[in-house]
């Protein structure tokens, strides 16, 4: 399995109601794909779409060239695991108990995870350099520190293309740029990862490729330095932004402010 | 393991105190001399084996019952504050029983209406809740289960109203108040085999049962078939509750307090959580109900010294803040 994760011709939404169609992309192993695009312009319907937890309205979903629909979902979550926005658990689960669940898709109907399991969780905490934070309350956690968790559990589903959805939300800035290096290293890993962001400047720094999404519809994708431009940002995000390069060689945006 | 001795102990302290007392050197005779072969007819060994010890049987099982069944659906849905009444199990096997009080139907048929009308409470839940497709099935469930347990109720009331006052009504008030001073020997033997067979897959499934807690998108997206879990979670704590539903009327608060505590003690996750709150379910049942027969000279009614006992307690849970849950 390499983690190529394709949409053709999809169409999503909830029940009959589209949000959006027309999507063609393509995930490859190695690379962080990043999709912005305004609030309300269907990126998180398009994940779970992707993921098969919403069924594809038109076209298809297709993973290591299997269509989505006929794989179960164990078979599913063995291909591609998912990292949802850092959420706070109703049950006071231990970080282990919660990173453990990662390997669900792995074990059988009625098994438990063994120590091998475990093992391999506190090895992704720790991966992830949260390995001190195993026997702590998940509940009882920083914002980022819970994302980071999320990251481990999917590592241990062992799936070669990662979705995640705003990783970076309701984070601080420093958590945002250690959950973004994080994602990088695992790109760098070999697996192919996917999010969404709404920050344009994340692009810049992880992402290989870059797709646009205004009003369910991919405006356009490629490399970030190519579809990021000012001109694309102010159409689909109605404001002015200077894209410019730091002395570094960081390509950076700045939106300018109407006084 | 400390659970369980505790247990066993409170078991002998039930079997001795009562009416009429019995000295450990006296039950351990009668039981020797049971399990012997003798059948001798004296006063002690009918007290012991014909009232007192199917009554403490029958506070354990319906304690042990009530606890885990409160424990699977807390988990499942995603809820400290469910009990194993959610869908109306209980209201659905009150109904059940006061129908069959109501047309004067023999115990045994009164017993049986009360379970197969729980279980069919909540089977129409299900079905409710499987038609309607919502985005966050767990809610539509639990909306089915009020509206449906709402129905219930109002069947309850006009049965009661039409019901003879003088006779039928007592037997109703006291059935929905739930006790187990009328419990016999069989009734018991026949809860026991069903509460096993809905809590098997409770135990086997108890790992998985945890990742439905994370809810059902993101338990999907790790690899659970989160209809069939739930349909199964479901219909084991359905076919637990109402068995002893059915034997010992409505006793409540056991099913919502004891997975607290349990919880409190051992942590959420489920493997560790099921076997903690039947074994503490079981041994608070067994204290309430032998307070319940030995407190005053006449019974209180059990269902009414756990809402006294556990109202409060969950107040007291309230003011702690949450804490324990989130």
């Amino acid at each position: 399995m390499s983690g190529r994760l394709a949409a053709r011709g999809l169409g999503f939404g909830y029940g009959a109601t589209p949000i959006g169609r027309n999507i063609d992309l393509e995930l490859r192993a190695g690379e962080v794909f990043c999709l912005l695009g305004p609030n309300g312009s269907g990126k998180t319907t398009l994940f779970k779409t992707l993921l098969g937890l919403l069924p594809a309205q038109a076209g298809e979903v297709v993973v290591d060239g299997t269509p989505l629909k006929e794989l179960s979902r164990p078979e599913i979550a063995r291909r591609i695991a998912y990292v949802p926005q850092a959420h706070t658990a109703h049950f006071p689960f231990r970080v282990i108990d919660m990173v453990v669940m990662g390997r669900t898709a792995h074990l059988g109907l009625f098994a438990a995870p063994t120590s091998i399991d475990r093992q391999r969780a506190r090895e992704a905490l720790a991966l992830l350099g949260i390995a001190e934070l195993a026997e702590r309350e998940y509940t009882r956690i920083s914002g980022g520190q819970r994302q980071l968790a999320l990251v481990a559990r999917a590592l241990v589903q062992d799936a070669p293309a990662i979705v995640m959805d705003e990783p970076t939300a309701n984070l601080d800035f420093g958590n945002q740029v250690i959950v973004l290096s994080e994602v990088k290293r695992l790109a760098v890993r070999g697996l192919a990862v996917l999010l969404s962001t709404h920050d344009p400047d994340h692009a810049f720094s992880i992402a290989s490729r870059v797709a646009l999404l205004d009003h369910g519809r991919l405006v356009d994708q490629g490399m970030p330095q190519t579809v990021l431009t000012s001109d694309k940002l102010k159409s689909v995000y109605g404001i002015d932004v200077i894209v410019g390069r730091l002395a570094n060689g960081q390509t950076v945006c700045a939106p300018t402010y109407r006084s | 393991m400390c659970l369980t001795v505790l247990l066993l102990l409170l078991m002998l302290g039930a079997a001795l105190v009562g009416a009429y007392p019995i000295t450990f050197g006296e039950f351990v005779a009668a039981l020797g001399q049971r399990l012997a072969g003798g059948m001798t007819q004296d006063k002690i060994n009918t007290v012991l084996f014909d009232i007192r010890l199917p009554r403490v049987f029958a506070a354990v099982v319906v304690g042990a019952a009530v606890a885990a069944a409160g424990a699977a659906y807390q988990t499942l849905f995603r809820n400290p504050l469910v009990s194993p009444d959610i869908l109306g199990v209980s209201t659905g096997a009150g109904l059940g029983a006061v129908l069959g009080i109501f047309l004067s139907l023999p115990v045994a048929a009164i017993q049986l209406s009360a379970f197969v009308v729980g279980l069919a409470t909540v089977g129409l839940v299900y079905a409710i809740a499987a038609l309607v497709h919502g985005r966050e099935p767990v809610l539509v469930l639990v909306l089915a289960g009020v509206v449906v347990g709402a129905l219930a109720g109002a069947a309850i009331s006009l049965l009661k109203i039409l019901a003879d006052p003088y006779d039928q009504l007592p037997a109703i008030v006291f059935w929905l108040l739930g006790s187990l001073s009328a419990i016999r020997k069989g009734e018991v033997w026949a809860a026991v085999p069903l509460v096993f067979i809905g809590l098997i897959p409770l135990v086997v499934l108890r790992w998985r049962i945890n990742v439905l807690s994370l809810g059902d998108e993101e338990a999907r997206a790790l690899g659970v078939e989160t209809g069939r879990l739930r349909f199964i979670v479901i219909a084991a704590a359905t076919l637990i509750t109402a068995s002893v539903v059915a034997i010992s009327g409505v006793i409540g608060w056991v099913g919502l307090v004891i997975p607290h505590i349990a919880r409190m003690a051992v942590g959420p996750s489920f493997d560790r959580l099921l076997p903690t709150a039947t074994l503490l379910g079981a041994s608070y049942l067994l204290i309430v109900d032998t307070l319940a027969r030995t407190m005053a000279r006449i019974e209180v009614p059990i269902g009414i010294l756990t809402a006294i006992i556990g109202a409060p307690f969950f107040l007291w849970l309230l003011a702690r803040g949450r804490e324990g849950w989130s």
